[in-house]
């Protein structure tokens, strides 16, 4: 008897299945007065640092929508914690996906998170824009074509500094200190590139690495003085990078010392370090660093300050990820403007891969965003800079990745 | 409670099941999917907790161990999927069992200290062995389809899978703990020197039950690599043991079906702490997790119990 029941259950189960409707819409997520932008971000977990910019994007979008919208539609954001773990991120966005159906998806935050995603949303062809990390592969057009990534990626930097290297430090030997994983991995990929095998050999006298739960890292920097290297490429996240600058100073150690971009941060890193002990290094930039005294009187400066005091007054002025969502949240905005009447996936795909040399107010001034149906990379310059004890002096050319 | 209105329930609650992925949409399906994935990870954990009175704070390192059995397998040899399971099962039991016999020493807090261990070991020996497991990258795997002329889509296939494997696991926990070797596992919770006085060989039983809650743990792990399809060390912590924990607790500790309530419980409260606030989920969260804690001290396992019986104590009484 009960056999027959669950056999029976079974079969009109089938049978249903074959009934479910397959229709397929093509404009998603958008009616006459508004549209659907998903977005994840941990704002809890433990990159949680990073939630601001999930916040900061909504604020942004609060303005636009003030201001009437983008072509007469208010954007509705639809933002979801994913705790930095990528099960969560996959549960969330498809939630965004197939239950808030969002137009399009937009800077989705993390490595770990967006790879999580990656397949899925290429699949569903959802337009998976300006995800927030530096890894190199989300410029895949030919397999991804949905997705687009949006900063330069750590290699591009890595390599950045070796060209500089060969050039003014011929005979540089170079010493890495690098955070063990993906992160750090990039940045270390980039260098060796970028000084080509011979260079790399000859030149790099010794590689420490460290793990992000570490308490310090004054080993690996004793090591690397006592290695003799005179030139220092320093792969480190702000806690480790304050040590880092701090211990080479206290060791009366100096050599040339490269900062990545992920610490460049005048209020966390530089000044906690000491300004004695910071000065002279020299990193890569894209953004105007905001804790930097030099933009004070700039105007794209003045009037993210003022943005953030009327619509996200509670987010820190020092921190640069709130200038981060800032920025690509205009970039966001100007797809959406580029798009016109025409809101449909494709053309959203379509517009963001057609940004022609546009600025942004809070990139350094010369940097330009251009994306093509081949080019899912949408900033690929950045310019050296030299702390001099106040501020980040820029020098040199723009350097362009595409170009090189 | 009679067992012929107990057998109805379960036939109802069952046929439910079968019609569900046919009128629900597929996000749904694929919480469900997961919802059935925690519930055999958690009848694990609580076959050692809440039955044999063992802690464990590790069993996110049986689960990774499961999951990435799972995808290296698919991955790196190309195994079809459908024997990557009983494998991580295997795999799991063996590693749970060899992990149950040093910690035959230790007793309760040591014992949660020790697996707490494992827990933050894995994520960090994963990224290690980066040849195989592709490090923090991660895995990224292609989700099952359905077996050719079954008229189903991945997410509908992946309820079913889960399913299937969920209602196996349930029967065989059943039997295990309904048994001679059931009563040994809870003797040994309640007083150890009693049961080796009965003749029950304490330090093999508690290995092997270190090393079945770990299979199952394993099997719900590899069951989550098809259904996420991607594996990652962050996705292991420290935490998820934890979600574990509180999952058994809040169900219900030594009872079958504690598992499915706390599954339920760990899937959908934090996405309705969300709802309710975006700037304090967790809190919210927390103030759920003490109001169940309060209002069901035995679990929901042990309400649904208690409520049952009381009511049809009253039905049997005439009034």
């Amino acid at each position: 008897m009960l056999k027959k029941v669950l056999l029976l259950m079974l079969m009109t189960a089938f049978g249903l299945g074959m009934l479910a409707p397959a229709g397929a819409q093509t404009v998603v997520g958008v009616t006459a007065t508004e549209i659907k932008i998903g977005n994840t971000n941990p704002y809890s977990g433990p990159a949680s640092a990073y939630g601001t910019i999930g916040k900061v994007i909504g604020a942004y979008f609060k303005k636009v929508n003030e201001e009437g919208g983008v072509n007469g539609r208010k954007i509705n954001y639809i933002t979801y914690d994913d705790a930095y773990s990528p099960p969560k991120a996959v549960e969330m966005v498809r939630k965004l996906v197939e239950q808030d159906q969002v137009a399009a998806l937009f800077q989705t935050l993390g490595t770990p998170t967006n790879s999580a995603i990656h397949k899925y949303v290429n699949q569903q062809k959802v337009p998976h824009l300006f995800v927030a990390t530096g890894a190199t592969k989300w410029n895949d057009p030919q397999h991804f074509p949905w997705t687009m990534g949006w900063q330069p990626n750590y290699q591009t930097e890595g390599k950045i500094y070796a060209q500089y290297i060969m050039k003014n430090f011929p005979d540089a030997k170079i010493g890495i200190l690098y955070q063990n994983d993906d992160y750090g991995k990039d940045y270390r990929k980039g260098l060796h590139d970028g000084l080509g095998e011979a260079n790399a050999k000859k030149m790099i006298v010794m590689e420490q690495t460290y793990e992000v739960t570490d308490p310090t890292i004054d080993s690996q920097i004793v090591n690397l003085k006592n290695s003799g290297a005179n030139v220092f490429f320093n792969v480190t996240i702000p806690k480790f990078a304050v040590q880092a600058i701090k211990k080479a100073h206290d060791l009366g150690w100096k050599p040339a010392h490269f900062l990545n971009n992920v610490s460049s941060s005048l209020a966390t890193v530089l000044k906690p370090a000491g300004v004695e002990a910071s000065r002279g290094l020299i990193t890569a930039l894209y953004m105007k660093e905001i804790t930097d005294p030099q933009w004070k009187s700039d105007k794209g400066y003045q009037d993210w300050v003022a943005f953030m005091k009327k619509y996200y007054p509670e987010g820190a002025l020092d921190d640069q990820s709130n200038a981060f969502g800032y920025t690509v949240a205009h970039a966001m905005t100007q797809v959406l403007k580029q798009c016109g009447n025409d809101l449909s996936r494709e053309n959203i795909m379509k517009q963001a891969a057609s940004l022609k040399n546009v600025e942004f107010p809070l990139l350094l001034p010369g940097i330009k965003v251009n994306t093509s149906p081949t080019d899912h990379a949408p900033i690929e310059q950045e310019q050296l800079a030299k702390f001099d004890g106040e501020r980040w002096a820029t020098f040199g050319e723009l350097y362009d990745a595409s170009k090189k | 409670m009679p067992s012929r209105a107990l057998r109805l329930g379960l036939v109802v609650v069952l046929a439910g099941a079968m019609v569900l992925p046919f009128v629900v949409t597929n996000f749904r399906l694929f919480q469900c999917a997961q919802v059935f994935i925690y519930a055999i990870a958690l009848l694990g954990l609580n076959i050692l907790i809440g039955y044999n009175g063992q802690f464990s704070l590790g069993h996110s390192a049986f689960y990774a161990l499961g999951a990435y059995t799972t995808a290296i397998m698919i991955d790196q040899w190309s195994v079809p999927y459908g024997w990557t399971i009983p494998v991580a099962g295997l795999l799991c039991l063996i590693a749970g069992f060899l992990f149950g016999i040093p910690a035959l020493r230790l007793e309760g807090l040591y014992l949660a200290l020790a697996t707490f261990a494992l827990a933050l070991a894995v994520p960090q020996i994963l990224k290690y062995f980066e040849h195989w497991t592709g490090g923090s990258q991660g895995i990224v795997l292609s989700k099952p389809a359905a077996p050719k002329g079954v008229p189903l889509n991945p997410d509908q296939w992946l309820y079913f899978l889960t399913l299937f494997v969920l209602l196996v696991l349930l029967v065989l926990a059943r039997n295990l703990l309904a048994g001679r070797t059931g009563r040994a596992i809870v003797a040994i919770r309640d007083n150890p020197i009693a049961a080796q006085a009965m003749g029950v060989n304490t330090a093999l039983y508690k290995s092997l039950t270190f090393g079945v809650s770990a299979a199952y743990t394993g099997i719900a792990g590899a069951l989550s690599a098809l259904v996420i399809a991607f594996v990652a060390p962050d996705a292991f912590d420290v935490f998820l043991s934890i979600t574990f924990l509180s999952g058994i607790v809040i169900g219900g500790l030594a009872s079958i079906s504690g598992a499915i309530f706390g599954a339920l419980f760990i899937q959908f409260v934090p996405n309705w702490a969300q709802d309710i606030s975006k700037a304090a989920p967790w809190a919210i969260y927390g103030v759920f997790l003490i109001g169940f804690m309060y209002v069901m001290p035995r679990g929901i396992a042990g309400a649904v119990r208690l409520g049952a019986a009381r009511w049809w104590r009253r039905r049997a009484e005439p009034s």
